[in-house]
């Protein structure tokens, strides 16, 4: 039987998702820094949730576990979910969401490879729509908290929701700085003056924009080991930009600058690791363009005038839902073939 | 928009591209995806081409190339002498079989041939005498013979494409009066990693090679040649281009080292820009593409008068010398494995071809053929067997090695799921299973193998249609036949009583009404229909027959096979069921032909199946019960 090409070439599963995973490090050690050791509480406790749900539902499905457990996709969304929730969440809000993103978004869908919908946005928005309270509850940056919390201190609040003693949670928690910008134009300020507060830093959120920077070098970690190509960042960057720069020149003082909107909130996490999941994404590159300027554009719209801080899952999910379509219609022109 | 798209396209793949490739590759036209495997050339580069010696006996099958079985011209025991023929081309894509030394035929039998199938073939025997005497040869004075002699006599020379794709040569330079040729391609790009024989031979062979160009260009008419080499072959493609300055409008150009630039399509748009349509041959746009290895073959038959009787084998891989030898062809595979120090210990088998797109020997003890230009022996430390398949993660890498610009993981999808059309629709038919797709799969899918499994689906689902819709045409026209017949009887018979109630009056003035041609119409409707009637009988008798000796039904069956295929690979499980049923759908195909012939001679249109009678239309129900018994059995017969 013709059974070539005797060769590959090729990593394995394993080893991209490796690298995803590593090229989320720089954006963590920044989280570290800016937030303390909270996140890696979630971070832990996201994995190990993930793993335990994704062997305990394909042990029901029958299915080989070690496998699938070893293509650390389970651990990819995990990291992703966690880094997207509110460093000291408490642990059972990060237990909840991604049980969520593996059992129902993934493995119910028929496990990697199977899923319409990116599971980590998923369990974002379970949560989000479940528990909004919480789920806007971020933390201050340490150095502009009233009262930063140490390392102990932040596990205690996230696994007991006790805090050391006299200290209140609105002393450790501050709006974000979308959050802060969409209540205070409600308040009829204008940008310039918002964009003074503490919680400003050079572009974003002081300390956020370190992190998003640092989310950027990985991105561009993955883009140089070719794990994903240039088409879905620069298109969804590139949309982001060009949809606030529109609305900042038309109006400066109700429309925060391109550059605030690509340095805050989740924008480059999903830029490099979001929207860039494979399985839930479009396959064709003009297709991946279109994909995610949509990303970009809904996500604008949320931000801007939707009910919540940040619109980044909920135009992920939207647009996943739009992957059929954009594939069919996109297609390249085959070799020999004429449009 | 999509300018701007292609515009950043470019713009990044600029940025972000590890193109090593050197040379003057920038001049070339890139062609989307493709791969950089390594190259493992050098292992069997080293030593020069060397002369194989003769074996003790030589099996040549006679299916060694694309299309018609060639006919036995020798019977057992005859003695025959280096360069005779021993199979004569049969039809017009078919290619002679020549002794390649002086000998005995020993046998004319059925044997395991290297092909993926692994079915025997018919295979000629002979057992040399060791004197090697070639038969007197006669050169060819090409420069002054019509074109016409010129491609008749390479009908009988038993080349064929030596590059591994085996289309019988002289195909390829007759004039189908469709367009002229302007431009003659040389395929010395060798992309296939350890295939090393056209790389040899340019270097050592390299003035022959240009002559032989020299002659091809001739017989094409074509005014460019165009040789194009991978720029990891820099001595040969120095050899050529200094061997080249004797022809005035040919030109050596290296194309980037990247896997599939050998396939001719690519080929052709590398060095020309020219994408040849997916519906058309290159020869419609006024391109041919010749092999190194053929038109060195070309140039040694109308030089010395030497027929097709060796080639040039690579034989590397997990063997202690690698090399290439220039073997006769017949000669036992262990025999030439073992000029070449013989496999190593830890062989698990043979490839023949390259590893992205050969096969799997079926067996060692098979002859050299000419479609064998690569022999590897495989270890599971040279080729190591692929781990399990994961899931697809539709990271498209696949879609991004895709020489041809499909997408691997829809067509995969769609294999994978049966729906079959769909895969069609997404340009199945477009791939040339070269292995790109599968060779950068991070989940290891062997998706090539989902493709050959689809195109082979679709091709046998063709055809059982085809055969449905002649056999539901036949069965509406017999309907019909007999609902006219009845229709016609009855009218006779309501003209006769009317004829027998009226006078003789009546008759006269119906005469008179009635323009005598009308008359003679119907005498003449009369005759061609009992003429049909006689031939539908004979033709069943006819067909009677070609179902009872299947032989008469080879012709039909050839054509077939190569029509669908460019390469008979499909395997075959059952083949006697195969003929069979190849010969029942040609006995269809005459009948159906015959009768609609029939049936335009009688002026009638074979259809108003409308309104029957309850005892038609029972029939018609018994019919359609045997039809669905016929096309399970025949279903059955294609999962055996
Ligand atoms: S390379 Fe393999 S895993 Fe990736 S899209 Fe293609 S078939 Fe799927
Ligand atoms: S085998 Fe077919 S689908 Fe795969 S890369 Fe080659 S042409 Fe494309």
């Amino acid at each position: 039987m013709n059974r070539s090409p005797y060769i590959t070439d090729a990593p394995t599963v394993s080893v991209i998702m490796l690298k995803v995973l590593i090229a989320l490090v720089p954006g963590i050690i920044a989280y570290l820094w800016v937030y303390g050791a909270g996140v890696l509480v979630s971070l832990s406790l996201a994995t190990i949730t993930a793993l335990v749900t994704e062997a305990a539902i394909l042990k029901i499905r029958q299915r080989p576990i070690a496998p699938s457990l070893a293509d650390l996709s389970a651990v990819v969304t995990a990291w992703l979910l966690a880094l997207a929730l509110p460093p000291l969440a408490p642990w059972w809000l990060v237990v909840v969401g991604t049980f969520f993103a593996i059992a129902i978004a993934k493995q119910l869908y028929g496990g990697l490879g199977y899923n319409p919908f990116n599971p980590a946005m998923v369990g974002y928005a379970v949560l989000l729509i479940s528990f909004p309270v919480i789920m806007t509850k971020w933390p201050a940056p340490l150095t502009l908290a009233d009262a930063p919390l140490n390392a102990l201190d932040q596990v205690k609040l996230i696994f007991s929701n006790s805090l050391p003693a006299g200290v209140q949670l609105d002393a450790v928690t501050s709006a974000t700085p979308l959050d802060y910008l969409k209540t205070q134009l409600m308040l009829k300020h204008e940008v310039t003056d918002i964009a003074q507060a503490p919680i400003f830093g050079q572009f974003g959120a002081t300390g956020g924009e370190i992190v998003t920077g640092s989310y950027l070098l990985g991105g561009l970690y993955l883009m140089q080991q070719r794990i994903i190509s240039w088409h879905l960042p620069t298109a969804f960057i590139g949309a982001l930009a060009f949809i606030s720069l529109i609305f900042n020149i038309i109006d400066p003082a109700h429309f925060a600058n391109p550059a605030f909107h690509l340095m805050s909130g989740a924008t480059m996490l999903c830029a490099f690791f979001i929207i860039t999941d494979p399985v839930s994404g479009p396959t064709t590159p003009r297709g991946k363009l279109y994909f995610a300027a949509g990303v970009a554009v809904l996500t604008y719209l949320i931000r801007v005038y939707g009910g919540y801080p940040d619109g980044v899952a909920f135009a992920v999910l939207i647009m996943n839902m739009c992957v059929p379509l954009i594939d069919a219609y996109t297609q390249p022109r085959v070799f020999g073939h004429k449009h | 928009m999509n300018s701007i798209i292609q515009f950043a396209s470019k713009l990044m793949k600029g940025l972000t591209s590890d193109h090593a490739s050197s040379g003057n590759a920038s001049d070339v036209y890139k062609f989307h995806g493709g791969v950089h495997p390594d190259g493992h050339k050098h292992e069997s580069t080293t030593r020069p081409i060397s002369q194989l010696a003769i074996p003790e006996t030589l099996t040549l099958p006679l299916r060694q190339h694309v299309g018609y079985i060639p006919k036995i011209k020798v019977n057992i025991g005859d003695y025959v002498l280096k360069g005779e023929m021993i199979a004569e081309a049969e039809g017009t894509v078919s290619a002679a079989i020549h002794a390649p030394t002086s000998g005995t035929i020993a046998a004319i039998d059925e044997a395991v041939i290297p092909h993926p199938s692994g079915l025997p073939d018919m295979c000629v025997t002979i057992t040399p005498d060791g004197k090697d005497q070639w038969k007197p040869l006669t050169p060819i004075d090409w420069k002054n013979t019509a074109l016409d002699e010129l491609i008749t006599s390479l009908r009988s020379s038993g080349i064929v494409g030596l590059g591994g794709a085996t289309f019988p040569t002289h195909i390829k330079l007759r004039k189908d009066g469709a367009s002229a040729i302007h431009t003659l391609i040389i395929n010395a790009a060798e992309c296939e990693p350890y295939i090393t024989c056209d790389d040899m031979l340019m270097r050592e062979r390299a003035d022959e090679i240009i002559k032989g160009v020299e002659i091809a260009q001739h017989l094409l008419g074509a005014a460019k040649v165009m040789i194009g080499i991978e720029d990891n072959k820099p001595d040969a493609t120095n050899a050529m281009t200094s061997a080249s300055q004797v022809l005035a409008n040919a030109t050596v150009k290296t194309v980037p080292t990247l896997y599939p630039s050998g396939d001719a399509r690519r080929l052709i748009h590398l060095l020309l820009g020219v994408e040849v349509p997916h519906h058309k041959r290159s020869t419609e746009v006024g391109i041919q593409v010749f092999n190194v290895a053929t038109v060195l073959a070309i140039y040694r038959y109308f030089t010395f008068g030497e027929p097709s009787v060796s080639r040039v084998v690579t034989v590397t891989g997990n063997v202690e010398t690698p090399q290439n030898f220039e073997v006769l062809l017949g000669t036992p595979m262990p025999f030439l494995i073992a000029a070449a120090g013989g496999a190593k210990t830890d062989t698990t088998h043979f490839v023949m071809g390259g590893p992205m797109m050969g096969f799997d020997l079926p067996s060692i003890d098979v002859p050299v053929t000419k479609a064998a230009n690569c022999i590897i022996a495989a270890s599971p430390s040279l080729f190591a067997p692929p781990p399990p398949a994961m899931p697809c993660i539709r990271c498209t890498r696949c879609a991004d090695a895709c020489p041809v610009n499909l997408q691997p993981q829809e067509l995969y999808w769609f294999a994978k799921s049966d729906n079959l059309e769909k895969a069609r629709d997404y340009h199945l038919f477009d791939c040339i299973e070269c292995g790109c797709c599968t060779y950068v799969c991070p989940s290891n899918i062997p998706l090539v193998q989902y493709y050959r499994y689809a195109k082979s689906e679709i091709i046998a689902a063709d055809k059982a249609q085809e055969a449905a819709d002649l056999a539901r045409e036949r069965n509406d026209f017999r309907l019909a036949r007999i609902e006219r017949e009845k229709l016609e009887r009855a009218q006779k018979h309501a003209e006769r009583a009317a004829g027998a109630k009226n006078d003789s009056a009546k008759a006269e003035k119906t005469d008179k009404e009635r323009p005598a041609s009308s008359t003679e119409a119907d005498d003449a409707k009369k005759a061609a229909i009992a003429a049909a009637i006689e031939r539908a009988k004979a033709l069943k008798l006819a067909a009677s027959q070609t179902n009872a000796t299947k032989t008469s039904s080879e012709e039909n069956l050839e054509p077939a096979l190569t029509e669908n295929k460019p390469e008979p690979s499909a395997p075959i499980s059952d083949e006697q069921a195969k003929k069979d049923k190849q010969a029942l759908i040609a006995a269809a195909i005459e009948r159906a032909k015959a009768q609609k012939l029939a049936a335009a001679q009688a002026g009638v249109a074979p259809k108003n199946t409308d309104n029957l009678s309850p005892k038609v239309k029972a029939k018609i129900t018994e019919i359609e019960t045997i039809r669905a018994k016929v096309k399970q059995m025949v279903e059955n017969k294609d999962t055996d």
